[in-house]
Order: C-alpha cells, then sequence, then structure tokens
C-alpha cells in the first residue's frame, strides 16, 4: 500500500493534526513503509475466527445507575488552558 | 550511608522493623542519590519534600509498632501514573503543567501500604518507544553507559545566575562525561535506569508491547508485567487500552513479588479489572521446580539473532532443568506476525485514546483562527514524532474503507495468537525465552528506520496481545559487557508460577555486577 500526499493530508486532517506540505511526502513515505511491513498479515488464514473483543474471559460487570461521585467543578477545571467560571472556554463555533 | 540505597526491599522492610534505620535516613540516602544522578535525565519531576513527609509518617508508624506491607520504602514513578498534586506528563509537551486532581488507583494501593514517592520518573512520550529516546524532557542515559565523574564549578555568580537558580532545581554537584551513551530501553526507560543506579527501592512501571521487559532485560534489573486485569488501569495515562498493563521494576524476584502485591486488586473503577484474589506472591517463591514442564518455543530463534541471545537462552534452560524442571519443546506457529499485529492495534487505540489531547480541558493549548485550527496547532505542537506516526497510522487503519482490512484482520490475527499459547499451554506450565533480541544500544542508533526500532519488542509483544504475565529476570553479561535478561510467560492470573520458576532463574544466575555508573 503506497500512499500519496493527499492521502496523508486526508489523514492528518482526520487527526487533526496539522502536517506542514513540506512533511507530507516523507510521512507518506513512512507510513507507506508501515502499512507494506503489516501487509504480511494477508499470510494468516483467519477464515471462521473471531476478531478479538477482550483478552480476558470476563463479561463487562453492571453497577447501578447511581451518582458516586462529583460537586467539585473547580477541581475538573483547573487545568483548562482556559476556563471562565466553571466552564471550559474555546473560539467562538457558532457565527 | 549509601549502602542504604543497595538494600532490596526486602532488606529494607526487615532494618526498619528493626529500627536499625529510619526511613527518613532511608529516603535522606535515596534523595542524595537522585540528586547525584541528574546526568541519567532518569527523573522528570523530583518530589524530595513530599518524599520527607511520607518517610516521617511510616516512622511514626513503626514508632507504634504498626508496619504497612511497604512501609517506607522509597520508589519511583513512572510520569504515566496519575498523583494528585504533582505533574504529570506522559513525558509530553501536551501534558506540560498537568497537575491530576486525583490519584491513580495503583498509586493509591503503594500510599495506603506505606510506600514514599521520590519523584515522576522520564519515558517515552506516551509509552511509545523501546529506547526512552522520545521523551519530551530528553533521553534517558543508562548507568551502564561508561563515563567519568567530572567536577563542575558551579558558582558562576551574576544576576542571571541567581535568577536561573531561583527558578530551578539546585545544579548538580558532579558531572558525567559518557564514552557511549546508551539507551535504558523503553518505554520505562526512566524507571529501568533509576532501579539499575540504586535511585530507588522499585519503581512502577507500565507495559504495553514490552516496556517493562525490555528496559528490564537491558539495564540488569527485575520487571513482570502481570496478567491483563490484575493491575487497575484507573489514572494511568492510556496509550493502548486493551495492552496496557502496569507492574513493578525491582532488583530482585522476591521484591517484585511484594510490590507487585501492593499494586494489584480489583477496582471498580476500571472496567477491565478483573475481582480475583490477590495471593502472597512472595510466599509462591518455594525454590521447587521439580516436574515444573518449560516449554521452550522454537519459532523464537529468530533469523539473525545474535548467538549471544541463544547461548544465554540455553543457559536458563540448563539452569532450569538441574533444578528438576523438565524443559519441553513447544510452538507458537503464529509469532511473526505478532508485531504486525501489534503495530495495527496499539495506534489504532491510541489514535482513539489521544483524541482526548485537544487543547480545550488540560494540557497545550496553541490558538488558532477557530476551533478546528486550534486542535490542529495544538496536537501539532504537542506531539513528538513517534506519537504522531502512531496516531496517524492509527487513524488511517480505522478509517472507512480500511477498517475491515488492517484492524479487524489484526483482531483475528491476534485471536490467533491467543489460541497458540492456550494449546502450548496443554503442554507446559511456563513458557522460557530471552527477554529481547540484543543488549542495549546507543541513543541515537536505530532511529532512522521505525520499523529497526520495533523488533527490539519481537519476544514481548505476543504476551501483551494474549493478555499474559510475564518476567524478565537478570541472567548476566553478555560479552559486550552489557545485561541480558530472559523472560518467562505464564497462564492467566498464575504469577504465583512465573515468580517460583524466576526466583529459581535469579538464584543460579547469582549475585549481578553493579553497573558502571556506580563503579
Amino acid at each position: 500500500m503506497s500512499l500519496d500526499k493527499a492521502t496523508v493530508a486526508k489523514i492528518a486532517h482526520l487527526a487533526r493534526i496539522r502536517v506542514a506540505e513540506e512533511e507530507q511526502e516523507s510521512l507518506a513515505g513512512e507510513l507507506s513503509q508501515l502499512l507494506d511491513w503489516v501487509e504480511q498479515l494477508g499470510e494468516v488464514d483467519t477464515e471462521g475466527v473471531a476478531p478479538m473483543t477482550s483478552v480476558v474471559a470476563a463479561t463487562l460487570r453492571r453497577r447501578p445507575d447511581a451518582v458516586t461521585d462529583g460537586g467539585h467543578p473547580e477541581k475538573i477545571v483547573a487545568n483548562a488552558p482556559d476556563a471562565a467560571e466553571h466552564f471550559f472556554a474555546v473560539p467562538k463555533v457558532v457565527e | 550511608m549509601t549502602s542504604l540505597t543497595h538494600l532490596s526491599m526486602a532488606e529494607a522492610l526487615e532494618g526498619l522493623k528493626a529500627r536499625r534505620f529510619s526511613s527518613v535516613e532511608l529516603t535522606e540516602a535515596h534523595i542524595r542519590a537522585v540528586e547525584a544522578a541528574r546526568p541519567l535525565n532518569a527523573f522528570i519531576k523530583e518530589t524530595p519534600e513530599l518524599a520527607l513527609e511520607q518517610a516521617k509518617a511510616a516512622d511514626a508508624r513503626y514508632a507504634r509498632g504498626e508496619q504497612r506491607p511497604m512501609d517506607g520504602l522509597p520508589l519511583g514513578i513512572k510520569d504515566l501514573f496519575c498523583t494528585e498534586g504533582v505533574q504529570t506528563t506522559a513525558a509530553s509537551r501536551i501534558l506540560e503543567g498537568f497537575v491530576p486532581p486525583y490519584e491513580s488507583t495503583v498509586t493509591a494501593n503503594l500510599f495506603r501500604d506505606g510506600a514514599v514517592m521520590l519523584g515522576k520518573l522520564n519515558l517515552d512520550e506516551f509509552a511509545m518507544g523501546s529506547a526512552n529516546i522520545t521523551s519530551a524532557y530528553g533521553p534517558v542515559v543508562s548507568p551502564w553507559s561508561k563515563g567519568r565523574k567530572v567536577q563542575k564549578d558551579t558558582a558562576e555568580g551574576g544576576v542571571l545566575s541567581e535568577l536561573t537558580a531561583a527558578f530551578r532545581q539546585p545544579a548538580p554537584v558532579t558531572e558525567w562525561e559518557f564514552e557511549r551513551k546508551l539507551v535504558p530501553g523503553g518505554s520505562s526507560g526512566g524507571s529501568a535506569a533509576a532501579v539499575a543506579a540504586r535511585l530507588c527501592l522499585g519503581a512502577t512501571a507500565t507495559d504495553t508491547g514490552g516496556s517493562i521487559r525490555q528496559p528490564a532485560s537491558f539495564v540488569g534489573v527485575v520487571g513482570i508485567k502481570p496478567t491483563y486485569g490484575r493491575c487497575s488501569r484507573w489514572g494511568i495515562v492510556a496509550f493502548a487500552s486493551s495492552l496496557d498493563q502496569a507492574g513493578p521494576m525491582t532488583r530482585t524476584v522476591r521484591d517484585a513479588a511484594i510490590m507487585l502485591r501492593s499494586m494489584s486488586g480489583f477496582d471498580p473503577k476500571d472496567s477491565t479489572s478483573i475481582d480475583v484474589p490477590v495471593p502472597d506472591f512472595a510466599a509462591a517463591m518455594t525454590g521447587d521446580v521439580r516436574g515444573l514442564r518449560v516449554g521452550i518455543p522454537r519459532e523464537y530463534r529468530v533469523d539473525g539473532m545474535p548467538a549471544e541471545i541463544d547461548r544465554v537462552w540455553t543457559q536458563g534452560i540448563e539452569w532450569l532443568r538441574a533444578a528438576g524442571a523438565v524443559p519441553v519443546e513447544i510452538s507458537l506457529p503464529h509469532t511473526k506476525y505478532a508485531l504486525p499485529t501489534y503495530y495495527v492495534v496499539a495506534p489504532a487505540e491510541a489514535s482513539s485514546n489521544l483524541a482526548r489531547y485537544d487543547g480545550v480541558r488540560f494540557g497545550l493549548r496553541v490558538e488558532g483562527k477557530d476551533l478546528k485550527e486550534m486542535y490542529e496547532n495544538t496536537r501539532a505542537a504537542g506531539f513528538g514524532k513517534e506519537v504522531r506516526r502512531r496516531i496517524m497510522i492509527g487513524t488511517y487503519v480505522l478509517s472507512a474503507g480500511y477498517y475491515d482490512a488492517y484492524y479487524l484482520k489484526a483482531q483475528k490475527v491476534r485471536t490467533r495468537i491467543a489460541e497458540d499459547f492456550t494449546k502450548a499451554y496443554e503442554q507446559c506450565d511456563v513458557i522460557l525465552t530471552p527477554t529481547a533480541p540484543s543488549t542495549a544500544f546507543a541513543i541515537g542508533e536505530k532511529m532512522d528506520d521505525p520499523i529497526a526500532m520495533y523488533l527490539n519488542d519481537v519476544f514481548t509483544v505476543p504476551a501483551n496481545l494474549a493478555g499474559l504475565p510475564g518476567i524478565s529476570v537478570p541472567a548476566g553479561l553478555a560479552s559486550d559487557g552489557l545485561p541480558l535478561g530472559l523472560q518467562l510467560l505464564g497462564r492467566p492470573f498464575d504469577e504465583e508460577t512465573l515468580f517460583r520458576a524466576a526466583g529459581v532463574l535469579e538464584q543460579a544466575a547469582g549475585p549481578q555486577p553493579l553497573p558502571p555508573f556506580l563503579g
């Protein structure tokens, strides 16, 4: 699998990481090399094999639908780069 | 009392109990060792005041006749564990200045049992790496690097130096000139270097594809990744949630048993934590492996493996045989597919886990003209190259049109790999392999070729994919004078057999030489 610059730009957009135009070419090479290497998984016969969903044989536990924690908004926003009162502040998203 | 830093945990506990020394004395000795070892760059943040406070509390308990399982033992904590009120960075620029308002379950368990925290240890950024060279705080230098002490005059004077002194921790009194800086392995490179250099009695670490066991092998210490679900992942910065497990790094097998017992336990806050009793792992170290069936997987003799690795492996087989164990040849036919499987599954999970770093709730923010540009600028500036590479691979294999071909296929191969182990354990009780395919290499090597770097984990990754426990035990030095480890893999939740067999290997290997940094 060989990725082109346009695909790299698309992945970067999906991942929300700005990648400078001049870096796209080399990144396309690196990512293509990795994808070529994982292509060997195609050799394995996985007909009728269920994809792994959990490494331990355990079913997810249930718990009572009850509030067990909360009431400390100041701790929640303490690390925010920008906060107003008890809200996270972000650039304007609605015109 | 430098000798205090050379004690094992078990010895230190005895000494504390007998009141031969106090936890404050033990902790002060380690704080001095940490200061003198700054050239190794093992710590991202030192917390000496907190350590002394905790040590005083431990001493007060001893004075009252109480003793907790790890009371007064100074530890290092990998900077991937959230520690309440103490900066936690995952060695990433994107988390710089992040001060968790909560404590990870594993560190809370250790503090409940009386442990003392000396500081937060360096690691590969988000635990992604095998050499501790991707940290935003610079690489960790292995204490096995040869070098010499150089006295530096720090009294330069002037306003500028006074200013820097006011904002920085005290400058080191001695510096090191290294001939060749070796890597300590990764991602738990700070943990490995700190334990090997006697900066702490033990350290927490995490293992997603070998990040406890491979560095343990590189620096000649013990490291165990327990069964998936044994230690709670709550409060550990997530990399790949279906593979991440916490575990201890220590200098003896018994210490690993003591520390793992404290770290383990069911936690309702982690939905994958398993509700099973935590055994007294140290009590399992009976020294008796008579009749134990030790699987030797033929697929682990990989092409181009140095003869030295094969020699140590054969030696390990002979040690166990001499103690009465029975080596059995086994087959794990899908071994060669473990690494490519891992490099689909782990990046996929990482791309999802790391989506939370968006400049809104914590960490770095780089402004942009709108919200989307703010996300993109923040993530471009905050993530290093290796992390970016893995997020992008993960994003690609999960994207529409490629999900089945890459991610689903890899999860099917993963089932095959787990089945290999289930079948193998019909014929054997533990599996013995080399831990890593080489000894430590120098900082700067293997950096241009990601796949060459990934091959470091060829023997350790399968246990993560199958959720199995694995321990690395020092097995002496290779001809290049550097440590090599042997790995034992066990059945799910059978760490006891691992400790039993590991104790026998440790005994047979005998006392291990000190790293040159301590020479």
